[in-house]
C-alpha cells in the first residue's frame, strides 16, 4: 500500500480525476435541477416563453397543484400502477427463479434464454409488437382469446377504456421486468448452500418449510432490493404509455405522471406547474431510492 | 409424486413458460417476413411461408432510416467515447485514493443514477434550447452522458478495486512509474470492465426515448427509436401496414439484442451486487 498511499493526503490527482465527471453532471443533472427548483417557484406560463420575465410566486404553483383534482388522480394511477405492476413482477419473477431451481438443466437454458431474449428487446420495438399482438382486429391475443368457447373478443379494443388500457401496460411492462427480477433472485438462491438444505431436510422439514424458513431469510436482500428498484422503474413509464396513448386515445384519464408533466410542458406550455409536478416525481423517487442507495453505500464502505 | 415425476413436470412447464415469454419476439420477427396482404386477414400466420423480404425494402425505401441510424450512431458512439473516459478517471480516484469529499460524491452518483428523465426533461428542454442545441449531437449527448455516467462509475469502481493495487507497486519497484505501472499492469486487466460499462452505455443512449423525444423534434434529428414511433404513428394514419411496422422494429431490436447479451451478466450483478454477495 505504501508506495500509493504515502502523499495521498491533499494529493491533488483524485480531484482532478473527478472533474470531467463532475463537470458534465453539473452540466446534464445539476444545472436542470436548480432550473426546475427555482422554475418551479415562479409564474412561467407562455407569456415567459416569449420573453416575459417570470415573477417568483413562492409555492403559488404547488399550491394550485394540491388543489388541482386532475393532479391527484394521475398521482393516485401512477402510485396504484407502480404498486401493483412492482409486486406482481416481484411475484411472477420469484416463481420463475424458484422454477429455474428445480428443473433439469436443460429446461433451465431454454427458459433462460427465452427471458433474456424478451429482456434484450428495445422498449420501442417491444411497445410496437405488443400493440401488434392486441391489435383490435387482427391481434393474436383477440383471436386466442375469441377461440375460447363462450368468450367472444372479435375487435375488442383494450386500449378505448382506462381499465383495460392499463391492464395491457401492466402486462407489458411485467413482461419487460421479470426477467431481471428472475435472474436475480436465482442468482440469490444459487448462494444457499445445498448442504443447509440437505441438513434440514435429514431433521425432518418440508419442502414449504425449508423454503420459508431457510431460503427466503438468505434471499431476502435480494428480493428488498429488486423490489425497491421495480416500484422506482414503474413510476417511469413514460415510453410505454406515450406509445400506448399513441395507439389508443389522447384523453388525460390515460395519463401517468411522465406523459401529464409532458403535457404541461409541451400542450399547456406550462413550465412553471410542468417544474412543480417534475419535483414531485423527484421527490418520490430519492425517497424510494435512499434505501437502495444506503445499501449500495454500505458496500462502498465495506 | 415421484420426485422424477415431479421434476420433469416442472421441466415442462418452464419450457411453456419460456415460449410464452419468447412468443412477442418470435412475433415480431415473424410477421416482418410475412407480406401485409396476408396479414391483413383475420385468421393469424404463425410460420413465416412463404417468407417475403418486401416489409424490409419498402420500410428502407425513403431513406429516413439510415438518416436515424446515423444520427443514433452518432449520438450513441459520442456517449460512449466520452462516459468510458469520464467514468473510468472517476473510478481510479474513488477506488484508489482516499480523500475528503469522497463519500459526498460517491453518494450524489448514486442519487444522480436515480433520476427519472421524467422528472428532469421540461429544464433538460429549456437548457438545451437556451444554448441553440435541440436537434444536435451535442445537446442530447450532454443530457446522456451525464445521466449514463454513474451506473458506469460504479461499475468501474468494481473492476479498478478487483485489481490489486500491489499488483502495480510490484511494477514500480521493478522501475515503472506510477503512471506506467498503471497503463501497463491495471489497464489491461480493467479491459473486460471497460467494454462492460462501453456496451451499457451504448444500449442505454442507442435505446432511450424519452429525453431524445424532447431535445430532437426536428424529424431530421429523430434517432432510431424516435423513428419507430413516428413510423408506426405515420403508419395507423391510414391502415397500419403491420409487416413494414415489424421489420423496421426487428431492424432496430437485433443489434441492441446482441449487445445486450454480451453484456447481461455484468449488468445484473451490478445492480443487485451487494445484495447478492450478501
Amino acid at each position: 500500500m505504501s508506495a500509493i498511499s504515502t502523499g495521498r493526503r491533499r494529493h491533488p490527482a483524485p480531484y482532478l480525476l473527478l472533474v470531467p465527471a463532475v463537470v458534465i453532471l453539473l452540466a446534464g443533472m445539476g444545472y436542470p435541477l436548480v432550473f426546475q427548483i427555482v422554475t418551479s417557484l415562479q409564474e412561467y406560463g407562455l407569456a415567459q416563453q416569449f420573453g416575459k420575465p417570470a415573477p417568483f410566486v413562492g409555492l403559488d404553483n404547488y399550491a394550485e397543484l394540491a388543489g388541482n383534482a386532475d393532479l391527484w388522480w394521475v398521482v393516485l394511477r401512477s402510485l396504484v400502477f407502480c404498486i401493483v405492476t412492482a409486486f406482481v413482477t416481484l411475484a411472477v419473477g420469484a416463481l420463475l427463479a424458484l422454477l429455474m431451481a428445480a428443473v433439469t438443466t436443460a429446461a433451465r437454458l431454454i427458459l433462460q434464454v427465452g427471458l433474456l431474449l424478451a429482456w434484450a428487446m428495445p422498449v420501442v420495438a417491444a411497445m410496437t409488437v405488443w400493440i401488434w399482438l392486441f391489435d383490435r382486429r387482427r391481434g393474436v391475443v383477440n383471436y386466442l382469446l375469441d377461440m375460447i368457447p363462450g368468450v367472444d373478443m372479435n375487435r375488442f379494443d383494450w386500449l378505448a377504456q382506462p381499465s383495460t388500457f392499463f391492464l395491457v401496460a401492466s402486462v407489458i411492462v411485467i413482461w419487460m421486468s421479470v426477467p431481471f427480477v428472475a435472474f436475480s433472485i436465482y442468482a440469490g438462491l444459487t448462494q444457499v448452500s445445498d448442504e443447509v438444505l440437505e441438513a434440514a431436510q435429514l431433521d425432518g422439514t418440508n419442502g414449504w418449510q425449508r423454503f420459508w424458513f431457510i431460503i427466503a431469510p438468505m434471499i431476502r436482500p435480494v428480493i428488498a432490493i429488486v423490489l425497491l428498484l421495480q416500484l422506482i422503474w414503474d413510476l417511469r413509464v413514460f415510453t410505454q404509455i406515450t406509445m400506448l396513448k399513441d395507439a389508443g386515445s389522447k384523453s388525460g384519464e390515460f395519463d401517468l405522471l411522465g406523459t401529464y408533466i409532458y403535457k404541461l410542458g409541451t400542450s399547456s406550455q406550462d413550465f412553471g406547474m410542468a417544474s412543480a409536478v417534475s419535483i414531485l416525481v423527484l421527490a418520490i423517487t430519492i425517497a424510494l431510492s435512499w434505501f437502495y442507495i444506503r445499501s449500495l453505500l454500505r458496500e462502498d464502505q465495506a | 409424486m415421484s420426485a422424477r415425476l415431479r421434476r420433469g413436470l416442472l421441466s415442462a412447464l418452464a419450457i411453456v413458460i419460456a415460449l410464452v415469454w419468447v412468443f412477442p419476439v418470435y412475433w415480431m420477427a415473424n410477421s416482418s417476413f410475412i407480406p401485409n396482404i396476408q396479414l391483413q386477414s383475420f385468421i393469424p400466420t404463425f410460420f413465416p411461408a412463404p417468407a417475403t423480404i418486401s416489409n424490409y425494402v419498402g420500410t428502407l425505401a425513403d431513406g429516413s432510416f439510415f438518416s436515424a441510424l446515423g444520427m443514433s450512431l452518432a449520438i450513441t458512439l459520442t456517449v460512449v467515447f466520452f462516459c468510458i473516459i469520464f467514468a473510468f478517471l472517476a473510478a481510479v480516484a474513488i477506488s484508489r485514493f482516499r480523500f475528503r469529499g469522497r463519500t459526498s460524491f460517491v453518494i450524489a452518483v448514486l442519487i444522480v443514477q436515480m433520476l427519472p428523465a421524467e422528472g428532469l426533461f421540461i429544464a433538460q428542454y429549456k437548457m438545451v434550447s437556451a444554448v441553440g442545441l435541440l436537434d444536435s449531437v451535442i445537446g442530447v449527448s450532454v443530457i446522456y452522458i451525464a445521466a449514463v455516467v454513474p451506473f458506469t462509475i460504479w461499475m468501474l469502481r468494481g473492476f479498478v478495486a478487483g485489481v490489486p493495487a500491489d499488483l502495480e507497486e510490484a511494477a514500480m519497484v521493478d522501475g515503472l512509474s506510477r503512471f506506467g505501472a498503471f497503463m501497463r499492469i491495471t489497464f489491461p486487466l480493467l479491459a473486460p470492465g471497460l467494454v462492460a460499462s462501453g456496451v451499457y452505455a451504448f444500449l442505454q443512449a442507442w435505446n432511450e426515448f424519452t429525453v431524445a423525444l424532447v431535445l430532437l423534434p426536428s424529424e431530421s434529428a429523430h434517432t432510431l427509436p424516435l423513428w419507430l414511433r413516428g413510423f408506426v404513428q405515420a403508419s395507423a394514419t391510414k391502415e397500419t401496414d403491420w409487416g413494414q411496422v415489424m421489420a423496421a422494429s426487428t431492424l432496430v431490436a437485433v443489434p441492441v439484442i446482441i449487445f445486450f447479451l454480451i453484456v447481461q451478466g455484468r449488468l445484473t450483478s451490478g445492480l443487485v451486487s451487494g445484495a447478492v454477495k450478501g
